[in-house]
């Protein structure tokens, strides 16, 4: 199987998808004669021209409904934002037109569309560049929200998001977009609404997703050299529908917790997963389950500063012995 | 064929133009009155901004578009609706929120919609629908179509930078697209001069290197001859055009609101009133010999029916089942 970078599977599944269907087209700011702001459009403006990869001005709010419109009359719009920071400004368009058109037209103008782009902080680009919107985005009815980490989650959740009859949000990672692993070639698509165990384990149960799958399966690795510790890594990939049934079925298995995630801790999306488990495997829970989340405060530019803000495995492990009353 | 007997066919199907236009604005007219006693009755919930006193912006406009073009308009949409085509009886059914609405009850007076007649709502957002206008006319260039996307928004619209950020890139793009801005004057309560630096819509239009019409919103021919020269533009060249027409609402913002309150007088609404679309066209025909008053008395009462049915449709529709009240959140 070949080894790609993330980035490179995400461009893989653009191609595939743009050949397979004339419907789909990419738009967003620097997506075609620069080649993307993180090269995820590399080449595909010379492949299929200047009507499907489209230039535009940077109008987050414009483009994004126009790709909405554009989804109404049955088009499959992919709009790329540089990153999720900057789609705040296209919130309108995604909440309360792409979200709700089907509902409020009762079933007649399905919107088939995705909006995608980097989310979450990268390195000291400072606070208002260094945000993850995956709670806002996963409150709301009638998006799909996906969060790949790995470069065959990309490409196949990708996939999945074009084909998809909804609005889906795909959200990458500026951190991940130069990380390498295996990617099935041609078709290979993930489904919406599956997580995957990404390491198997007996007596903790690491819940993550995107970047924080990293964070986690070094926390596992950590644990199981310095304490013996077997955890057992949920990568949700799906945050919205999310899979309800995975993360009960390792919660029973090892009885206790630990949610990952790199948003702020109100209303995060951890706040949820505890949610499930509570309901769902209140009965197998041995110890209460505990978030590690980024840190309560607008990004600091600080080096040092940013790195207490964000999750790391060490807060894991710390978190692991604390459920697992290691300490 | 003569000359003599060529005008006198053009002057009969003008006249039937301008009997058919008549008849559409008695009939959103005589629907929004009905709207309002039921409103008054509870029988109409939330929101519901009547159209009274605009009728002659859709049903101008309207008259310039075939079947396959494409309609989007904001909250303030009954008259279009109507005028597209959609049933009086389902959209007053949509205003009761009852299962045989356009929208089968979950949209309400804000959210009309019928896909097979092209009318792509109804929106909330002040605003908001207009990058979606926009975004219809590139579905409709990217497939090569000669379909034209004809988007109505307020004057208040324009302060929204939505608005700004679509003209900008319909122009760029070629989007064929004509933005009819329905100015009545005020956005809610606010005159349209207190908030806006620049007062003449059709301005705007500058900025964007669009062409741009200003247009009396009071004379449905009018507004329909404009609108005409704009699908010319948009269905030959992928131009697009913003028409600013002048109208004005003889009602309050909505429902809620007075008739006149605070923010304009009396006296200026019943001078304008003066300027009624409907009594302007009427008098026209009788001038022109194309009608006279029994024929309007007869178009009159015929539409007073056919509201009559519409509240009668949709009083004696069912709710929609329980069960609807998670169909439709996501397609499959």
């Amino acid at each position: 199987m070949p080894t790609l970078t993330y980035r490179d599977a995400l461009n893989q599944a653009l191609r595939e998808e743009m050949q397979r269907d004339a419907n789909v087209f990419l738009m967003g700011e620097e997506v075609g004669v620069y080649q993307g702001a993180y090269k995820v459009s590399r080449g595909l403006l010379e492949e299929f021209g200047p009507m499907r990869v489209v230039d535009t001005p940077i109008a987050e709010l414009g483009f994004a409904g126009i790709g909405v419109g554009a989804a109404m009359v049955g088009l499959r719009p992919v709009i790329e934002f540089m990153t999720w920071n900057f789609a705040v400004l296209a919130l309108d368009q995604i909440v309360n037109s792409a979200a709700k058109l089907l509902y409020e037209s009762g079933g007649q103008l399905p919107i088939p569309i995705v909006f995608r782009g980097p989310n979450g902080a990268a390195l000291q680009l400072g606070a208002q560049h260094s945000q993850a919107w995956e709670s806002w985005l996963s409150h709301i009815p009638g998006l799909k929200v996906v969060a790949p980490a790995t470069p065959a989650d990309a490409k196949g959740l990708l996939k999945s998001a074009i084909r998809d009859n909804n609005p889906v949000i795909v959200l990458e990672g500026e951190m991940l977009y130069n990380t390498k692993g295996e990617v099935p070639e041609g078709e290979y698509v993930v489904p919406i609404g599956r997580a995957d165990v990404k390491r198997a384990g007996r007596d903790v149960t690491l819940i993550c997703h995107s970047k924080t799958v990293t964070v986690a399966l070094k926390a596992a690795e950590q644990l199981a050299e310095q304490e013996g510790v077997s955890a057992e890594v949920v990568d949700l990939r799906s945050l919205r529908p999310l899979d309800e049934a995975a993360i009960t079925a390792s919660v029973a298995k090892t009885n206790r917790a630990v949610v990952v995630e790199e948003g702020w801790p109100h209303c995060g999306i951890g706040a949820q997963v505890v949610d499930v488990i509570q309901r769902e495997a209140f009965d197998h829970l041995d110890a209460p389950v505990l978030r590690v989340t980024q840190a309560d405060v607008p990004m600091p530019y600080n080096r040092q500063l940013e790195r207490l803000a964000k999750p790391s495995p060490d807060k894991v492990v710390a978190a692991a012995r604390r459920v697992l009353y290691l300490d | 064929m003569t000359t003599a007997t060529a005008h006198a066919q053009k002057d009969q199907s003008q006249a039937e133009l301008e009997r058919r236009m008549l008849r559409q604005m008695l009939l959103i007219r005589h629907f929004e009155e009905k709207a309002a006693e039921a409103y008054a009755l509870g029988k109409i919930g939330g929101f519901c901004h009547l159209y009274i006193g605009q009728e002659a912006v859709a049903v101008g406009s309207l008259a310039a578009l075939l079947d396959d073009d494409y309609v989007i308009s904001s909250y303030r949409e009954h008259g279009q609706a109507l005028v597209r085509g959609i049933s009086a009886g389902a959209v007053m059914a949509e205003l009761f929120g009852k299962a045989t609405g356009c929208s089968k009850g979950k949209g309400g007076s804000m959210h009309l919609f019928d896909a097979a007649k092209r009318f792509m709502g109804g929106h909330g957002i002040v605003g908001g629908h207009i990058p979606l206008g926009a975004g219809i006319g590139f579905g409709i260039k990217y497939k090569g179509g000669d379909q034209v996307c004809l988007c109505y928004f307020g004057e208040a619209a324009v302060n929204i930078g939505a608005f700004h950020e679509t003209l900008n890139m319909a122009s760029v793009y070629h989007l064929p697209v004509i933005f009819c801005c329905e100015n009545n004057r005020y956005g809610m309560g606010t005159a349209f001069e207190r908030v806006a630096a620049v007062t003449d819509v059709a301005e705007h239009a500058c900025s964007y290197d669009m062409a741009a019409e200003l247009v009396n919103g009071m004379d449905a021919l009018a507004v329909y001859a404009a609108t005409q020269r704009a699908v010319e533009r948009a269905r030959k060249g992928g131009h697009p055009t913003l028409l600013e027409v002048r109208t004005y609402r003889f009602m309050g913002h909505s429902m809620s609101d007075p008739l006149h309150g605070v923010y304009r007088t009396k006296d200026e609404v019943e001078e304008q009133k003066k300027r009624d679309p409907i009594s302007q066209l009427a008098l026209k025909l009788k001038e022109e010999g194309a009608l006279d008053q029994a024929g309007l008395d007869a178009l009159d009462a015929e539409v007073r029916a056919e509201v009559e049915e519409a509240v009668k449709f949709a009083d004696e529709s069912p709710d929609p089942d329980p069960g609807e009240l998670t169909t439709h959140v996501v397609a499959d």
